[in-house]
């Protein structure tokens, strides 16, 4: 949708764009392999891609001995730190998810708090950069509980959770069915301190399965998903509701964070690629790097020579569940 | 195919692939797709001789895929050891474990065999999963290089990773084929194919049923778990999905499309599932579809998978 929009403009550089496109199905093995292929075969100047952390990392090797900047859409910190000559990355890290939480945290005088993390992939990610950077906004964890991405039932771990002295709150880092389930499971329990849930049930699904008992729940999201409830004054308003606008209309389907971190990262290429007056993979990459001010769907980025992600928390709105829907928490 | 016996013939067959192939490959893309279907070849090759040969299935290979790759990950950072013998290190605990998880597992039949095999390789991929603080756990992690190029580099020769990949994994599935073969036509061999006929008659001539089926899935573990090496140390980077469920289905489909009891067949099986896909990717949607089309009709027009069929029609046109 995007490369027809531009080469119907004239192209960049009075160069027409052409895509290259390979489905790896978040398996490693065959994301090295199309990889390979791009970069030998195809001959491609930039790459963005790797929706998953593993297929990212397998990459990365091809793109950093060929020299070709790769712009990577998956979620963990080891991608861009230490930072990697020829990789970009566009979403949030689990990081900031949690540093965001923990803000919200303090704000409402909250320190002492139990997680009740999922072992998926995502979760298993967060429950540690949790863990990790708790100490630095003085959360204290009282209680560390684990389920299995499959588990129907999370009523035993909370209750451990719950009966755990001078508990303040709740952290669910989770993907899937599970949060939803740790949702229902904590109304029915009657906990009575506020249940957080991360940026990765950020869809209205979550909402859906978990019901009624979603009410009061809180997490960190991108500002994509409350596109319309942004304040005018948002600069982020205008680009989030024109992509959230253009997606719905070309797909038909409600927009999701994912598709958001596709379009940043190819807005970013395709700029530095006008910026570098050249398809040559080494100008492109410098000016990659120098990418200031652009406000995509995930925020405001800024990167540098020793930050190639360039999003700071501003990134994330701390969102409640209030009626059924989202709503900002300022 | 008078003075040739097969066993030449297959061989001489796979040297000539291995070594005319290139004059085809316009780039090193080409190359890497090679050594993925020889390295995915000898894995298959390793379920020929317990599949084909001694006719019992398991659907948990990719485990001791795993294993292999995950001693190339973990060895060198663990243990300090140089590559080649984490490789080594690899196959023997592969080895091992075949051992002692396949007398008890072994003496089951059929579909009881199966799942007993797979509840294996499932144990191992969530060994591998859930245990992040050694194995990286779902993100995966770097494996540190085998250091032939570097050592070519001293020597002023520079050669791409695919290349070298590509003649590397080339010699060692003629390796594999070689053994394989002579297994055949050894008296173990013969041992072991009468037990894919019937269990009962191999019993009563003085076969050791139980001994002979443990051979062979000893054997094959080796196989499948020196693949795993190779494409950890061709990879760079290992994530759990080597030693999942779909790669072992992925392996198991291999060896029955090209034809379970051929060695050549393994090679064949691997070459179509390894490089199909990335013909099919002009098709993007239907890739899947198309997958599953192809395997349906050798399913059922060529039963014994497409080598023996294929073979058996051109011997009849013959005579």
């Amino acid at each position: 949708m995007l490369v027809d929009e531009i080469n119907a403009a004239g192209g960049v550089n009075g160069e027409m764009i052409q895509l290259v496109m390979y489905d790896d199905g978040a398996d490693a093995n065959k994301a090295r392999t199309f990889a390979t292929r791009m970069v030998e075969d195809d001959e491609v100047v930039a790459v963005v891609g790797g929706s998953s952390t593993g297929a990212t990392m397998a990459m990365i090797p091809v793109f950093e001995e060929a020299g070709i900047p790769f712009i990577s859409l998956a979620g963990a910190v080891v991608i861009i730190d230490p930072v990697k000559k020829w990789v970009f990355k566009t979403p949030h890290t689990d990081r900031m998810a949690c540093g965001k939480i923990y803000e919200d945290m303090n704000k409402r005088g909250i320190s002492k708090i139990g997680i009740i993390g999922g072992t998926g992939g995502f979760g298993k990610s967060m429950h540690e950069q949790c863990v990790d950077v708790a100490p630095d906004y003085g959360i204290d964890i009282v209680a560390q509980e684990t389920y299995g991405p499959k588990d129907a039932d999370m009523t035993p771990q909370l209750t451990k959770i719950a009966g755990t002295e001078g508990l303040q709150a709740v952290l669910n880092p989770g993907f899937g069915q599970g949060p939803a389930i740790v949702t229902r499971n904590y109304a029915q329990l009657g906990i009575d301190v506020p249940l957080y849930q991360s940026h990765g049930v950020a869809s209205k699904s979550f909402i859906e399965l978990a019901g009624d008992a979603a009410e009061g729940v809180r997490l960190p999201a991108s500002a994509l998903l409350v596109a319309d409830k942004l304040p005018d004054s948002d600069p982020q308003k205008s680009v989030v509701v024109a992509y959230r606008d253009a997606y719905e209309a070309a797909t038909g389907e409600p927009v999701s964070t994912f598709g958001g971190h596709a379009y940043d990262g190819f807005k970013i290429l395709i700029a530095a690629i006008e910026r570098a007056g050249s398809s040559d993979p080494a100008a492109i990459r410098d000016e990659i790097e120098k990418t200031t001010g652009f406000m995509g769907t995930a925020g405001e980025v800024n990167m540098s020579p020793t930050d190639h992600l360039g999003l700071d928390l501003s990134a994330f709105r701390m969102l409640e569940i209030k009626d059924g829907d989202w709503t900002l928490v300022e | 195919m008078s003075g040739l016996s097969v066993r030449t013939a297959t061989l001489l067959a796979l040297a000539l692939i291995v070594v005319l192939a290139p004059v085809l490959f316009p780039s090193s893309f080409y190359y890497r797709v090679g050594a993925l279907i020889f390295v995915n070849g000898l894995a298959t090759m390793g379920l020929v001789i317990l599949v084909g040969y001694a006719g019992q299935v398991s659907l948990g290979h990719a485990g001791f895929v795993g294993i292999g790759a995950y001693a190339c990950a973990l060895g060198p950072v663990y243990l300090g050891l140089p590559q080649i013998l984490c490789v080594v290190l690899g196959a023997a605990i592969s080895a091992l474990l075949a051992f002692l998880v396949g007398r008890p597992i072994l003496k089951l039949k059929a579909h009881y065999l199966a799942v007993a095999t797979l509840g294996l390789g499932i144990l191992i991929y969530m060994v591998i999963y859930n245990e992040g603080w050694l194995t990286g756990g779902p993100d995966g992690m770097d494996v540190q290089p085998l250091g032939v190029r570097e050592l070519l580099k001293d020597y002023g020769i520079k050669v791409g990773s695919s290349e070298l990949w590509y003649w590397i994994s080339g010699v060692v599935l003629l390796v594999g084929a070689f053994v394989a073969l002579n297994l055949h036509n050894s008296p173990a061999g013969r041992a072991l194919r009468s037990l894919h006929d019937s269990e009962v008659a191999a019993s009563t001539i003085g076969i050791d049923v139980a001994r002979m089926k443990l051979t062979a899935f000893v054997i094959s573990s080796v196989y499948a778990s020196v693949a795993g090496s190779q494409v950890a140390l061709m990879n760079r980077f290992v994530t759990p999905d080597v030693a999942g469920f779909i790669h072992s289905v992925e392996l198991l489909t291999m060896a029955v499309l090209g034809g379970a009891a051929s060695v050549m067949g393994a090679v064949v099986g691997a070459t179509i599932l390894t490089a199909l896909p990335q013909v099919l990717t002009v098709f993007e949607d239907f890739e899947h579809v198309l997958l599953g089309l192809i395997m349906m009709l050798v399913m059922i027009f060529l039963r014994e998978g497409l080598v023996p069929s294929l073979a058996r029609r051109m011997r009849r046109s013959v005579s």
